[in-house]
């Protein structure tokens, strides 16, 4: 058991820390809305891009650094640590571009890898639909083949980024004769058409980082279909293994940087004394997170296989972030339920963190199943 | 970064499980419970392997191993309930090992060491301590004191009442020791190793818990089905295993600490010891939960785990001491954070 990081991981992190102190991004745009925001995310990519900073975890061949796991897990600690922005084509660095990787034809990695890196072209997700959220199987967007393309219609929903998206991954049913895992294919479809309809959907923390897509049908050639026709299920949990992996090691250390500032809030209110035991506590969740994320790197390098800490992880995470910024009402005061404040903020935006990338219900599931060999209840309907 | 043992340490895993499993159980462990005795023919085994000086140094008869090994054996004397009094003992160990002055070691440590002499270690106020665990087994008994003293005394000189505790699986006594004893030349340095010991014994009774629960709700049915299914009890399930596993991760890495980062380890220990404290408790509880009737038999074995934990979770301060220290810590980097 060796609980620090080699000398190479040392010098991976070193060189990092430095490159992001001596090139913080532009200011956060106060103006101008959503767009302007979007806009100063996209800057900030091609600063990374340029630096060759955007997606060290790819291979070198793609353009990236072919960074171990360890050192991908040190990138989004610091990347957390710096409290710089999201890049803005997260999605297709972590999920579109690592899915491409696995199920891509040369050809396709030779037309979309780079865009994705350089930010050029914008990647989103179209894989929940109103009547298909934790059942994702059940999904009914229609594709069918009209000589050399698909025609898809259907709906979409919880689409971050569609606004501004180039590519969706797209999972549709191709054959409803079969099994509903086994009739579905994840196409690459061009949002720039107007089969593509993008409505906002407004979230309880009043902005809309997502979106919900209607789509009346759009076409896609056969040469976007992703990993062969009917084989999108074992594609789409490519995507989504990675949607668990990568993120998870910003998102805990934002976690841990909420936390420091409620204690030093808590101590500047002279209210320290009275949530003493209760940051204490926080404190002890923040640092179990980060000892099984890190845990969890070690069952992947040494079997290959996530063990139990992957699903642990998320979810003790969304609920350490909602005890948080619960608490936070009572240290901060009014400010915490002002609108527009960053607590309040932080309070709204905490009651997603169980219900996306998996609702804790799912997880405690997956966790009953897959770890614990539990039977699965079957209701007959 | 690796959480991995080394080969040796998972040899030193897989025997203690395979010797226990063996030499300790569940019918062996309940007819020693009953009497109130300890096991003396397991110690004496257990001695005779080296167990209860595997990480005294070798100066002093030991065998000279790392606080990762001695947590391994707590978690699965733990996980087997094992009715000899080995936690106590190698607590007081410690604290006389990193605590107490050249001469004092070398004077008690060899009988520790080969388990000649079998130690006991309690908290104390005002020189009484209320419940010692193992106290009425042992012959050399640590009492700390709030204000970071700890004073060593022989069961001879001090005043020893046997009490009955909810574990019987180990003796408990009050212990008076008036103005004898021995005042150790510090008190606090080895008292993080005792708290990751006892965390690690603890993370044992949580994942026997958590087995003995899955095997149950696999097997019984109602309704037609094995109650598993049920998402109220697989949900259960899978908090245990959440806490059992904030616990082992904690427990762990105080353990590492204590051998390889000696600064951290007050701070890890508090954390450790906080973990494991409330994951004992609720995991025991709910494992009688999820057992139904069954659980609250006196004969389905169930309890001996909750009562473990139970005393377990209290010794050396409970759950919300040890967050009130980390507190503190917490508050005073955050200080310096602001003054630098």
């Amino acid at each position: 058991m060796d609980l620090t990081f080699s000398p190479q991981e040392i010098a991976f992190r070193d060189e990092l820390r430095a490159w992001l102190a001596q090139n913080p991004p532009a200011p956060e745009p106060t103006e101008g809305g959503e767009d302007a925001h979007y806009g100063w995310r996209r800057d900030w990519q091609r600063r990374l891009y340029d630096a060759g900073w955007a997606a060290p975890a790819w291979p070198a061949e793609y353009g990236g650094r072919g960074a171990t796991l360890t050192e991908s897990a040190i990138y989004f600690e610091e990347i957390g640590r710096a409290r710089v922005p999201m890049a803005a084509n997260v999605l297709g660095l972590l999920l579109g571009g690592p899915t491409l990787m696995v199920w891509g034809t040369p050809e396709q990695k030779e037309r979309y890898l780079a865009p994705i890196l350089s930010g050029e072209e914008i990647w989103c997700q179209g894989f929940s639909e109103p009547d298909a959220g934790s059942d994702l199987a059940s999904l009914k967007t229609r594709a069918v083949k009209d000589g050399d393309d698909w025609v898809v219609t259907g709906q979409k929903v919880w689409t971050s980024g569609a606004q501004y998206a180039k590519w969706c991954m797209l999972v549709a049913r191709t054959d409803g004769e079969v099994a509903k895992h086994k009739g579905l294919t994840y196409f690459l479809m061009d949002m720039e058409q107007d089969a593509v309809q993008v409505r906002p959907l407004r979230q309880i923390t009043g902005e809309a980082e997502f979106n919900e897509l209607f789509i009346e049908e759009a076409r896609i050639p056969d040469a976007n279909v992703v990993g062969g026709v009917g084989n999108g299920w074992k594609v789409a949990l490519t995507t989504l293994m990675n949607e668990r992996a990568g993120l998870g090691f910003a998102l805990q250390i934002r976690l841990r940087q909420l936390l420091d500032d409620l204690i030093g809030k808590a101590l500047e209110r002279g209210v320290y004394e009275n949530y003493a035991g209760e940051l204490a506590e926080l404190h002890v969740r923040c640092e179990s997170i980060r000892l099984l994320a890190w845990k969890g790197l070690t069952d992947i390098e040494r079997y290959g296989q996530p063990g139990p800490e992957g699903s642990l992880v998320k979810w003790l995470w969304s609920d350490t972030n909602q005890r948080l910024t619960q608490l936070a009402v009572d240290v901060v005061g009014p400010d915490a339920l002002t609108s527009g404040t960053r607590w309040s903020y932080e309070l709204l935006r905490a009651r997603g963190n169980t219900i996306e990338g998996g609702t804790t219900e799912v997880l405690k599931n997956i966790v009953a199943e897959r770890v614990l060999g539990l039977p699965r209840l079957k209701v007959a309907v | 970064m690796d959480f991995g043992l080394t080969d040796d340490q998972r040899e030193i895993q897989r025997t203690a499980r395979d010797l226990l499993a063996e030499r300790a159980k569940p019918e062996r462990v309940r007819a020693y419970a009953e009497s109130a005795h300890m096991d003396a023919e397991l110690w004496s085994e257990l001695c005779e392997l080296g167990w209860p000086g595997i990480a005294i140094s070798e100066e002093h008869g030991g065998q000279g191993l790392g606080m990762i090994e001695l947590s391994i054996l707590c978690e699965e004397l733990g996980r087997s309930l094992a009715p000899v009094p080995y936690l106590p003992s190698i607590m007081a160990a410690s604290v006389i090992e990193h605590g107490g002055s050249p001469e004092q070691q070398a004077r008690w440590l060899p009988g520790l060491a080969s388990g000649e002499t079998i130690g006991a270690l309690g908290a104390a106020v005002d020189g009484v301590a209320d419940l010692v665990i193992g106290g009425a087994d042992a012959q050399l008994i640590v009492l700390v004191e709030d204000d970071g003293s700890a004073r060593v005394i022989s069961s001879d000189e001090a005043d020893v009442s046997p009490l009955a505790s909810i574990d019987p699986t180990r003796s408990a006594a009050q212990v008076s020791a008036g103005d004898g004893g021995e005042l150790l030349a510090d008190g606090c340095a080895g008292l993080g190793r005792a708290l990751v010991a006892v965390s690690s014994e603890l993370v044992g009774v949580c994942d026997r818990a958590l087995a003995m629960t899955v095997e149950y709700v696999k097997d019984r049915k109602q309704f037609g089905v094995p109650v598993g299914a049920y998402q109220a009890v697989s949900h259960r399930c899978a908090q245990m295993l959440l806490e059992t596993e904030k616990a082992r991760s904690t427990a762990a890495f105080a353990a590492w600490t204590a051998d390889a980062d000696a600064g951290q380890l007050a701070e890890a220990a508090a954390m450790a010891k906080a973990c494991a404290s409330d994951a004992g408790r609720e995991v025991t509880a709910s494992a009688i939960q999820a057992h139904g009737g069954i659980g609250f038999t006196w004969e389905a074995d169930i309890h001996w785990l909750y009562k473990r934990a139970q005393l377990d979770a209290a010794l050396l301060g409970d759950a919300k001491r040890h967050r009130a220290r980390i507190a503190a810590i917490l508050a005073e980097k955050a200080g310096a954070a602001t003054a630098a």
